[in-house]
């Protein structure tokens, strides 16, 4: 038995013919991952509680004549558990097979949201392309719903409800519901409305949840074309101090997306609206892009200039203030936006270079 | 914040005061729905029916400015049910005696007289908070950006003392920072009165110290704030850097600051874009951007984490630190020679206590809270655990006082100003993102629909609104969630601009601008603005 057991309880089962620990409380789904066995599912989502509804997770338990969900089954002592049969791998290409007549044919960019490519992923794996089912299927898209921020393409539904879940569960909001079951499932908002008009404050944790790409990241689909690999950069959110951990996808050099951390320390996984959909303004056409110094006195115009011109002037005019109003004269202003590194120049640029303490922050407005 | 943001799950009483968190920290705000979930109470302090205050067990509808009533009064209820923590008062504080003589005149009744909160829903509030196991505050700049936010802070102190609801999981003050590297900025020195790691200028070990790190002997004496420099333009101050702040829309009183920006000999600003603050300086220096440059942020829970570069600078645009060491160096300046964002932070890491024990690459994951005193030291998630800084925690005695401006005939309204979901300070991200933009296209007054009516205003028609300082106009909303006799607006749009309005004091402490409270008399006007 390997390290990584270590702190678990000393009940055992059996899997895939492998004696293992498990805690109290955990799910066959939980010990199977943790063994790195390949469980395929489409409604789960780690930070939900399991709900059970794709069982696509289905594995065989000694003594149980049915398949079960391994999502939502409790680990038991002296189980024996079998993750992948043949029966099993059938009873899961069926299972796909319904699930994708339910969708158009249709590739889904990745760029539609971070698990968008799940259903597709299975469906290729399974080999299923719905032509058992053809002819129904659940949900119908909103494409007169004018907010830019999140597609619902409807079409692409497969009730798995994680949307439902995590903005009840994760982001406390309510704003979106289930009408209908089976194949007349819809997923909707209050009086079947926009979705600016509900609850909904755009946080994006449904976008990011969702398997198939049904809801979808509008503003990063602008980028479909833009060519290039998508490539992730972990950072920090530039908004608020909660301090958001965000990966910003780019193709080449061009940013396309900001999707949210699921290992964030402080955010774990959630954002709103401004770290997800407000990051337009890096690569924006108004972005200062060349120094600028004042020609012809006070009244004259901002000109471009070059570096060495610029920094040559600002550093004249500090210059000629500190040698006829003395060093006091001086003063500086960090930002409370930049990172540590600008703050800490800003506060030495007046220490070191002026031996005051004229500086401040802007934290006092 | 004296616990990280995962404690906000923990509590079973949670006690929000001047935080529209729901709004400003959107992320922070789902944990604290999560431990309803699980069955916390919650009391939320606000003039506004905000989104929060829905969401309250007990709210406490407050006039803006009158926190100092409200909290003594808690105080005393506290007190007068016997619900102080003995043990905790006896272990660790100090001056508990004058406090709790103090807080003796500060009735519930009276509080009511001068908050409007009734008497009864006061004394809710206090009991269900001291009878806590695990009490929570958290505030924003709502108890802060007041003449009296120094008082304010205090009085929520010694709820926290009186309680002993701190130095443990899920209690604590917390004061959730509202720009992302705001704490940091601070962290790093760039205050009048410290050196990086909150050390005192005016202690003569620390300039001896900062003398043998940087070879310069830097004056004993504490700088002046940002608002006394700005006082002082074209007098005492005649040469300005401005490093990514928009001041002349996001600071109070605009036409005096613009006036201040004005009469300077030399201003430089660094910034992304030309703000209405660049556009008034000789020399505006493009700086890189979110996303085009290393570095750290802290966040509110003193959580120092990196932020790396995804893309090349946008034309010639510059690392904001390697601007300032060009220039230093041309200043001859020493200490300047800086080749990465990694040797500016390792050098930070030199400097500060509260950072000795981290480095860039410690950071990279984000795992540490400050302090984090020596290497190896695994941080400080929870601050006052079994000692506070001081040592004993000191109750005050703070007096309540009207604010700087009260409602008259003339300006017969008061003005609060805040933030909103959609948008972020002055707009110069959120208003060119298409998204952000689009949930909040333009600035509103909020109207309670009663005043509406008797102001003969006309809900979607334009107002008039004037201060002692000058006036604005903007569209009114009709909201029940302005109370009477109030009206919010926020500071995110140049085309109105809020802050001509504000600027009626400052925290005589602190030097904080009263951006909560002024008073405003408003009229519909007669014509659309072109
Ligand atoms: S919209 Fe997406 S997340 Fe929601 S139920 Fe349908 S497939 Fe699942
Ligand atoms: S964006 Fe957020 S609030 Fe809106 S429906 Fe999705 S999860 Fe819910
Ligand atoms: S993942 Fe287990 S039932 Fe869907």
């Amino acid at each position: 038995m390997s390290d990584d057991t270590n702190g678990y309880e000393l009940s055992l089962l059996e899997l895939d013919g492998e004696e293992l620990k498990f805690r109290a409380g955990e799910t066959l789904y939980e010990v199977a991952q943790r063994r790195n066995k390949d469980v395929p599912t489409l409604c789960y989502d780690p930070r939900l509680e399991a709900f059970g509804a794709c069982r696509l997770c289905v594995v065989e338990v000694d003594g149980i004549r049915n398949p079960v969900a391994s999502c939502t089954t409790k680990a038991q002592a002296g189980m024996v558990v079998r993750t992948k049969t043949e029966a099993l791998e059938k009873h899961r290409k069926t299972l796909m097979e319904l699930v994708v007549s339910e969708n158009p044919e249709a590739t889904i960019d990745p760029l539609r949201g971070m698990a968008s490519q799940e259903l597709g992923v299975l469906a290729e794996r399974y080999g299923a392309d719905g032509s058992r089912f053809q002819g129904k299927h659940s949900g119908s898209s909103r494409p007169d719903d004018p907010n830019p921020m999140i597609g619902r393409d409807y079409d692409h539904c497969i009730s798995c409800y994680r949307c439902v879940r995590v903005c009840a569960e994760q982001e406390g909001d309510y704003a979106i519901s289930i009408k209908n079951r089976g194949f007349g499932t819809q997923i909707t908002v209050e009086f079947d409305g926009f979705l600016s008009d509900s609850a909904c404050t755009f946080c994006g944790q449904c976008v990011q949840t969702c398997p198939t790409g049904a809801l979808n990241d509008l503003r990063a689909r602008k980028h479909e074309d833009t060519p290039g690999e998508l490539e992730a950069t972990r950072s920090i959110c530039p908004y608020c101090g909660v301090g958001c951990s965000v990966d910003i996808m780019t193709k080449e050099d061009t940013v396309v997306a900001v999707r949210p951390a699921m290992d964030g320390p402080a955010n774990e996984g959630a954002l709103c609206v401004k770290g997800q959909f407000g990051w337009e303004w890096i690569q924006n056409p108004e972005r200062l892009t060349k120094p600028l110094v004042r020609k012809g006195g006070k009244g004259g115009e901002l000109v471009e200039a070059t570096w060495e011109e610029a920094l040559e002037r600002a550093a004249q005019g500090f210059a000629q203030v500190r040698d006829t109003h003395g060093r006091h004269a001086v003063y500086a202003v960090a930002s409370g936006r930049a990172p540590h590194e600008s703050a800490y120049s800003v506060q030495k640029f007046i220490r070191a270079g002026f031996m005051s303490n004229l500086v401040d922050n802007c934290s006092r407005a | 914040m004296s616990n990280p943001l995962a404690d906000m799950e923990l509590p079973d009483v949670i006690f929000c005061i001047g935080t529209n968190m729901t709004e400003t920290h959107p992320v922070a705000a789902t944990r604290l729905k999560k431990a309803m979930r699980r069955g916390a109470k919650l009391i939320v302090a606000d003039p506004r029916r905000i989104p929060l205050a829905q969401k309250a067990d007990v709210y406490l509808p407050l006039r803006v400015g009158s926190d100092v009533a409200l909290l003594g009064a808690m105080a005393h209820v506290i007190v007068r049910e016997g619900l102080v923590d003995r043990e905790f008062i006896e272990a660790r504080t100090e001056d508990y005696e004058a406090m709790s003589q103090h807080v003796t005149k500060f009735t519930p009744e009276w509080a009511e007289s001068i908050s409007g909160v009734p008497a009864r829903d006061i004394e809710a509030a206090a009991i269900l908070y001291g009878k806590a196991e695990r009490g929570a505050i958290y505030y924003t700049l709502g108890i802060t950006e007041h003449i009296c936010g120094v008082d304010n802070v205090q009085s929520l102190c010694n709820l926290v003392l009186m309680t002993g609801n701190i130095g443990r999981e899920g209690t604590g003050i917390n004061p959730m920072r509202g720009q992302n590297n705001i704490q940091g900025a601070g962290d790093c020195g760039a205050l009048p009165n410290n050196y990086p790691g909150f050390q005192p200028v005016s202690d003569p070990a620390n300039q001896a110290k900062f003398k043998a790190a940087w070879g310069v002997e830097v004056d004993l004496e504490p700088g002046m704030t940002k608002v006394r420099a700005l006082e002082a333009c074209g007098d005492g101050i005649q040469a300005m850097l401005i490093c990514g702040e928009n001041t002349v829309v996001s600071d109070p009183d605009r036409k005096h600051c613009e006036h201040a920006l004005r009469s300077l000999e030399h201003l430089v600003v660094i910034d992304i874009f030309l703000t209405e603050t660049a556009a008034l300086a000789d020399v505006v220096l493009p700086a890189a951007a979110w996303g085009e440059t290393d570095g750290v942020f802290a966040n509110t829970e003193r959580r120092p984490q990196r932020v790396r570069q995804a893309v090349p600078p946008m034309g010639e645009a510059k690392p904001d630190w390697w601007i300032i060491a060009q220039i230093a160096q041309r200043l001859g300046a020493p200490g300047f020679e800086w080749e990465s964002a990694k040797d500016v932070f390792n050098e930070l890491c030199s400097v500060s206590e509260t950072y000795a024990g981290l480095d860039w690459d410690l950071v990279a994951e984000g795992r540490h809270h400050w302090p984090v005193p020596e290497k190896g030291h695994p941080g400080t998630p929870v601050l006052h655990v079994g000692e506070f800084l001081r040592g004993r925690g000191l109750f005050k005695t703070p007096e309540y006082r009207d604010p700087a401006e009260t409602v008259d005939d003339e300006y017969p309204v008061w003005l609060t100003t805040g933030r909103r979901l959609a948008h972020y300070h002055t707009r110069t991200m959120t208003g060119r993102s298409v998204g952000t933009q689009f949930l909040v296209p333009e600035e509103l007054v909020e109207v309670h629909p009663d005043d509406v009516r008797d102001w003969k205003l006309e809900d979607g028609g334009f107002a008039v609104m004037a201060s002692r300082r000058g006036e604005i106009l903007v569209k009114v909303k009709a909201t029940k969630q302005s109370p009477r006799g109030t009206v919010f607006c926020s500071f995110s749009f140049g085309d109105v601009p809020v802050n001509t309005l504000t600027g009626s004091g400052y925290d005589p402490l602190t030097d904080t601008a009263e951006l909560k409270v002024c008073t405003v008399n408003i009229e519909a006007a007669s014509t659309a603005p072109a």
